[in-house]
């Protein structure tokens, strides 16, 4: 066992040992990476409740009855299958322009749905920079299958 | 009830939904998906279409904190990403194929048996130091993670990245048949598996499911599956309760992480056994 320990990182397919000084600089720019992809999940996440929020309150203010804890006004009419929300681009530009409150609510879901796939292109630009081949390969591997995932479902 | 009412109260519970769903990688759902059905009457695929958003909500907003503070092992979670998302992709166009039935009792078993496997490891826990696993060895999937509650940094190998892959592929798979369990099987595929640290599992998986989620997410779209009304207050509730829960990750001991797990995975398990047999 002492041999395989010792002769780990030579074997079983490992790249060229680092010296102290590249492995230095390595840790640097992975911890690099790290950041920049922990930015793109705040920015997305932020900038998705922002948006969100603004599309509730304009969702309340154009629909007074809404508002009323008590009253006769339902959100089952909101939540059953027969409920109409944009659920196509067309649909949601439309919505957007008349300034509906659920349009814009909609909009920060779909900022939301794409701030993983931000932080995957983002992963492919961090690996290039890196000079990382095979983890570049791997993460624009699932860049296309999950752009490819958007195009199949005709979005 | 009115609109108010139901936006005030389904944001609250979606907190509780984002600091579990934090906590143990999974997506929230299992709470999301039981609360919206059964205790406001809503939808079944409306109440599916919110679960993917508190899936993707939990992952953006825990993973934040997780990568930042070294606590997901990214590269380990972008490679094994290959896996899941291809899983998802299949899944979504393989659902006319197979009874959803046998599906939920086919995987209401495996992830009985998977928190089973879990909870006989709570007192093997040691990470590996050693590791000759050709795959882990060339794309570098080892890694150290900063440990709170021991308070001291620990430094892991990754072994059986083949079998990894392939339980990844399945919960990609399921994620997309089922529209629940995509976490379940991942914390599994990386602690059981390829022996990552209890913590870094968990994290990892929060890491990743995001990225199978949004696989998906297109066609739950499309199919106007994702109904505003419901969608607003589960993101924002779950968004603020998953980075409550990346604050408390680091704090608790693997052994508690460990039996949360399990016991939600008996949950979810017991919640597919039903389905299938019961529907």
């Amino acid at each position: 066992m002492d041999a395989v320990g010792s002769a780990e990182l030579g074997r079983s397919g490992a790249r060229r040992e680092l010296t102290p000084a590249e492995a230095q600089q390595m840790s640097r720019k992975v911890h690099q990476v790290e950041l920049a992809i922990s930015l793109v999940l705040r920015v997305g996440v932020v900038a998705s409740v922002v948006v969100i929020a603004v599309g509730l309150g304009l969702m309340f203010a154009h629909h007074g009855s809404y508002v009323a804890l008590r009253g006769p006004s339902t959100y089952r009419a909101l939540t059953s299958a027969s409920t109409s929300f944009p659920h196509s681009f067309a649909a949601l530009g439309h919505a957007l322009a008349l300034g509906e409150g659920r349009g814009v609510v909609v909009l920060g879901v779909l900022i939301l749905i794409l701030t993983p796939v931000l932080r995957v292109a983002v992963g492919v630009v961090s690996f290039v920079y890196e000079k990382d081949a095979p983890m570049a390969l791997v993460t624009l591997f699932v860049l296309v299958v999950l752009v490819g995932s958007f195009f199949l479902a005709g979005v | 009830m009115t609109p108010l009412d139901f936006v005030i109260s389904l944001a609250l519970i979606s907190v509780a939904a984002g600091v579990l769903g934090s906590l143990v990688g999974l997506g929230g759902g299992v709470v999301i998906v039981p609360v919206l059905t059964l205790l406001y009457h809503v939808d079944i695929r409306l109440a599916i279409g919110a679960s993917i958003v508190s899936v993707i909500a939990t992952s953006s907003g825990a993973a934040a904190a997780y990568v930042r503070d070294r606590m997901a092992n990214l590269r380990a979670g972008m490679f094994l990403e290959v896996a899941t998302t291809t899983g998802a992709l299949t899944g979504a166009y393989l659902t006319t194929l197979l009874p959803a039935r046998f599906l939920f009792v086919f995987f209401g078993l495996i992830l009985g048996y998977s928190s089973f496997a879990t909870f006989r490891r709570r007192h093997v826990d040691a990470p590996l130091t050693v590791s000759n696993d050709r795959i882990a060895n060339y794309f570098n999937l080892h890694g150290t993670y900063h440990d709170l509650a021991e308070g001291r940094e620990i430094p892991y190998k990754v072994v059986r990245t083949k079998l990894g892959l392939s339980i990844m592929y399945v919960a990609g798979l399921v994620s997309a048949l089922l529209g629940i369990g995509s976490g379940a099987l991942k914390v599994p595929a990386m602690d059981s598996a390829m022996r990552l640290p209890m913590k870094v599992s968990s994290a990892t998986s929060n890491f990743m499911i995001g990225v199978t989620a949004a696989a998906s997410a297109g066609v739950y779209f499309v199919r106007g599956q994702i109904d505003p009304i419901i969608a607003a207050p589960v993101a924002a509730g779950v968004l603020l309760g998953a980075t409550v829960g990346a604050r408390i990750l680091g704090r608790a001991t693997s052994k508690t992480i460990r039996i949360l797990f399990v016991v939600v995975l008996v949950v979810i398990s017991f919640e597919m056994l039903q389905k299938g047999i019961l529907a």
